[in-house]
């Protein structure tokens, strides 16, 4: 069983690393590329605290073979803050209070900006299908949600002024 | 134990490896059920032959009558296909209820069927639809009835380390047809369906002219509510005769009581409102246009 090369693109960088072939990307990512930001929350698909953005789509890391990613665009938590500062979604989120123990929230800014980055006016059944596949055991949700909503139109009026977030 | 990942480039590499491979090697497309599976020792095999780069199998088309879907499209791609919700808005809607959206874009509906799940949301919506699947081997390509791919609970009939379902296909729909999908969940999402119904009916006027109405889990794979049908055939669309056919899906339809999925007494219960929507629904479906 032996280890293959494979290169992606993570974050926008390019990137090479030795993958075992029943090795899921979660792993790969979280022990061999040190990026611990993507949580492990059940291995299963079931929780969505792994949830990386995939070719512009959100997917579940833990059941995403790393042999897969091979030619991939692979973003991740700590991809979205840019040179200019945090991403809106991450600013609304700490304004808002969607973060408690944290341990749900980079799964869930993913998925938010999957949706964000193909729609910037997302309606409430938008956002909650977009994080629907996200279990946060401390918030409620309620403020998830309207973290995105604000994180919405925050990119819409940067959007609207020609400004490049 | 997994040795290695095999990406073929073509539905014949896909079954070559497997046949070199003496039922060693098995298909992979989304994964997502295989994975837990191989981990959880229920499956084993040596080798994946991962068919997500075969080209053509994530496409949904149209053509002689039929709508066909490959075995790569996931079902994200079903639940926003204009095709899929102009021919099967069940099957939309199915899709769309599937595990999370994380999940549902790169699980495939042909997984779905695969999977041999009883309750299978996508698999269930297909099930009125007289949908088929085709099925290459070392013989040559067969086309299997949905219902006949059921081999029992989470089994089967299509042998994954020798064989590979390449496509689904249903008959487009027609002036006066019409189908709907409904499902009884405990949550909104990352949950199987506690019952599931599925309904496709054509109109003459104001008559059934024919209906065929399924439910899950009540087997190994979705059951026609045969008492139903046959009550509605030929009958007026009233809501009289569609509770009535409500009533009587409840009177046939066996559940087990699950710890995990609900009671018999309680899914029994709540079968004829699940049926009557589909059937409202589908009545619906078959008058637009």
């Amino acid at each position: 069983m032996a280890d293959k090369i494979i290169s992606f693109t993570l974050n926008g960088e390019p990137v090479q690393v030795a993958v075992g072939p029943f090795e899921m990307l979660v792993d790969v990512l979280r022990e061999k590329l040190h990026l611990t930001g993507t949580k492990k929350g059940c291995g299963a698909g079931e929780c969505g605290a792994c949830t990386i953005i995939i070719d512009g789509v959100a997917i579940t890391s833990c059941l995403y073979p790393a042999f897969r990613a091979e030619g991939k665009n692979v973003q991740t938590i700590e991809g979205v803050e840019t040179d200019k500062g945090l991403h809106p979604l991450q600013e609304s989120f700490i304004e808002k209070g969607a973060v408690q123990c944290g341990f749900c929230t980079p799964g869930m800014i993913m998925s938010a900006k999957a949706l964000l980055d193909e729609n910037k006016s997302p309606t409430s059944a938008e956002v909650r299908e977009a994080v629907g596949g996200n279990i946060c055991r401390c918030t409620g949700y309620v403020k998830i949600e309207d973290a995105v909503m604000d994180a919405a139109k925050k990119l819409r009026t940067a959007a609207v002024r020609g400004e490049k977030l | 134990m997994v040795q290695d990942i095999f990406f073929p480039n073509s539905v014949d590499e896909a079954l070559d490896f497997l046949c070199s491979h003496n039922e060693k090697a098995r298909i992979i497309a989304g994964g997502t059920d295989i994975i837990l599976e191989l981990q959880a020792g229920k499956k084993a095999c040596d080798y994946l032959v991962d068919i997500s780069r075969i080209p053509h199998l994530n496409e949904i088309t149209e053509e002689n009558g039929f709508i066909r879907i490959g075995a790569n499209v996931t079902h994200t791609q079903v639940a926003t296909s204009a095709l899929i919700q102009k021919h099967a808005p069940g099957l939309a809607a199915a899709s769309r209820a599937v595990g999370s959206l994380q999940i549902r874009n790169y699980a495939t509906v042909m997984g779905n069927i695969m999977s041999a799940n009883p309750a299978a949301d996508a698999a269930t919506a297909l099930s009125p639809l007289g949908a088929f699947v085709e099925i290459v081997d070392k013989d040559g390509t067969k086309r299997v009835p949905l219902a006949e791919t059921y081999a029992g609970i989470c089994k089967s009939s299509v042998n994954s380390c020798c064989q590979m379902a390449t496509h689904v296909y249903f008959p487009v729909k027609v002036a006066g047809e019409g189908s709907a999908y409904s499902r009884m969940d405990q949550r909104k999402a990352l949950a199987l369906p506690m019952l599931c119904a599925a309904v496709k009916v054509r109109l003459e006027g104001n008559t059934f002219e024919n209906v065929c109405i399924t439910a899950a889990p009540l087997g190994a794979g979705p059951q026609h509510l045969t008492e139903a049908e046959a009550f509605l055939t030929g009958a007026e669309v009233t809501p009289e005769n569609i509770a009535e056919a409500a009533r009587l899906a409840k009177a046939q339809a066996s559940f087990r009581s699950s710890p995990i999925r609900g009671s018999k007494e309680y899914r029994s219960g709540v079968l004829p409102v699940f049926v009557s929507r589909a059937l409202l629904a589908a009545v619906d479906h078959a008058r637009s246009n």
